[in-house]
């Protein structure tokens, strides 16, 4: 497994995408803590640039990934190797280069000028996000045959996390608006990583107070160290899923 | 050592293997025949783990190949269309190979040395012509000495030259016990190869017969006279 997992990182690494990736991210932060005098207001605004790009980046990459690499996985796949351990070094490979990435470009500069709780959350989220998208990607990849379809699977995917969800949310809202949906938006909140993660932040960050009753409701639950400990576990939930479901398609493919 | 038994695998509409049983022994050469489509390769794919049949079970040695994926180590499989990554150079796939193949023992590397791939090494896959991916693929197909070669169709856009020395190879390496399976339209390469014929068309299983009795049954020597008369009276 070791030795597949190095093959899919160098050659990750070999392709520029990543190090582009890695040095956008890199100059996006640093612009954002040198344009704010205040650092925590640099890690409000670059929260939403790591909510949109890093699921966006994560998931169309990974997609491409697994679909230019079908030589590779053919390959490997006639040779005396469980089918099991080629997918999950695929996996491995792709969300430990892209998180590597995320924490060379985010997290050392959020850990030079914000070094504390909040921080350390954003990175934490950061780096969940970035595997969540790989995992979500390599299923879509494997349950579509054709490249073409595929991708577009992929970006329909990140539009819907990133601005569909939101959109239906809102929507159902304002359509319920006479019932008390306070509580079950914390439910419908773990239905989206993306959203789960801004929540999570937004919480540290004590803007909290401008959202509401509903901001109160999230406070009283993400606040709390089980809140913590359940939407942790959701968004890890987000990751085994999709990969275990990613695998059992993949045992069964034909080649 | 190898043996199918009721596999059957449907492709949409396509029935691409219907109900196919066969058995193959060490120290057989096998040619696996019939027009194109008739679930040759997909037999092969089956054996290797490629593809997963929908009814029916593959064993290898005694144990369904479903569960014990080892058993790949013990074959050397050459595919009729090589794919390999294409920013790979030919030295970094074979170096791959041998690293992720773990081979305890001796490597074969007779034929790297005799289709001259030292002096191309350093060339990317992109870059090569159909002729020198197959040198590769059948390269990586002997590198490790595996007791069963699988190789679908062999000579396919090989120069004369390198044909000759793949054939020279397969005999040697049958001559040694090995079981061989080899796909083919061009028969009269068969001719000095084979001692089994497997005969198939629309996904079944024709006839499994030595090629003495085909030779007998039909009265006619070569190969490619006996299945022409074969496929004639098939379709009679």
């Amino acid at each position: 497994m070791k030795k597949i997992i190095k093959y899919v990182m160098a050659d990750i690494l070999r392709n520029r995408i990543v190090l582009v990736y890695l040095f956008f991210l890199l100059v996006a932060s640093f612009s954002v803590f040198s344009l704010e005098d205040n650092s925590s207001k640099g890690l409000l605004s670059l929260l939403n640039i790591v909510l949109l790009v890093v699921p966006l980046i994560s998931i169309i990459f990974s997609t491409i990934y697994v679909y230019n690499s079908a030589e590779f996985i053919e390959l490997l796949v006639s040779q005396p190797l469980k089918r099991r351990t080629i997918w999950i070094s695929l996996f491995v490979g792709l969300a430990g280069s892209l998180s590597l990435a995320f924490f060379v470009g985010v997290g050392i500069p959020v850990l030079l000028y914000e070094a504390n709780l909040t921080g350390m959350m954003m990175i934490g989220v950061g780096l969940l996000l970035s595997i969540i998208f790989v995992a979500i990607a390599m299923l879509a990849a494997v349950r579509t045959r054709d490249k073409a379809k595929g991708i577009g699977v992929a970006i329909m995917l990140w539009v819907y996390f990133s601005i569909l969800f939101d959109g239906l949310v809102l929507f159902l809202l304002f359509q319920l608006a006479d019932y008390p949906l306070e509580k079950a938006m914390v439910g419908i909140s773990a239905l989206n990583p993306i959203d789960l993660s801004r929540i999570l932040i937004l919480l540290q960050l004590d803007v909290s107070a401008m959202m509401g009753y509903t901001g109160a409701i999230f406070k009283d639950f993400f606040g709390t160290t089980s809140g913590m400990v359940i939407s942790l576990s959701v968004l890890l939930a987000w990751i085994l899923l999709p990969v275990w479901l990613s695998v059992r398609n993949f045992n069964r493919k034909d080649l | 050592m190898i043996i199918a038994s009721n596999v059957s695998k449907r492709f949409g509409k396509l029935q691409a293997l219907n109900n196919v049983s066969v058995t193959c022994n060490k120290g057989e050469c096998i040619a696996l025949i019939g027009p194109n489509g008739s679930g040759k390769t997909t037999l092969i794919k089956s054996i290797l783990g490629m593809v997963v049949p929908d009814s029916g079970f593959i064993t290898f040695n005694g144990n369904n190949i479903l569960h014990h994926w080892k058993y790949r180590s013990d074959i050397g499989y050459m595919p009729q269309i090589g794919r390999y990554p294409d920013n790979m150079r030919i030295a970094d796939v074979l170096d791959m190979m041998k690293d992720i193949r773990g081979h305890k023992g001796a490597m074969d590397e007779e034929l790297v040395a005799a289709f001259e791939l030292d002096k191309l090494k350093h060339k990317r896959m992109r870059t090569l012509s159909g002729g020198t991916r197959q040198k590769v693929s059948a390269c990586l197909a002997f590198l490790f000495n595996p007791e069963v070669l699988i190789l679908d169709e062999p000579t396919a856009g090989l120069d004369p030259v390198a044909s000759e020395i793949l054939k020279e190879k397969i005999i040697t390496e049958k001559k040694k016990g090995k079981l061989v399976m080899v796909t083919s339209h061009i028969l009269s390469e068969l001719d000095d190869l084979v001692t089994q014929v497997i005969y198939m068309q629309d996904g079944e299983l024709r006839f499994h017969k030595s090629i003495e009795a085909l030779r007998a049954d039909t009265g006619h020597e070569k190969l490619s006279k006996a299945i022409a008369h074969v496929m004639l009276n098939t379709a009679l």
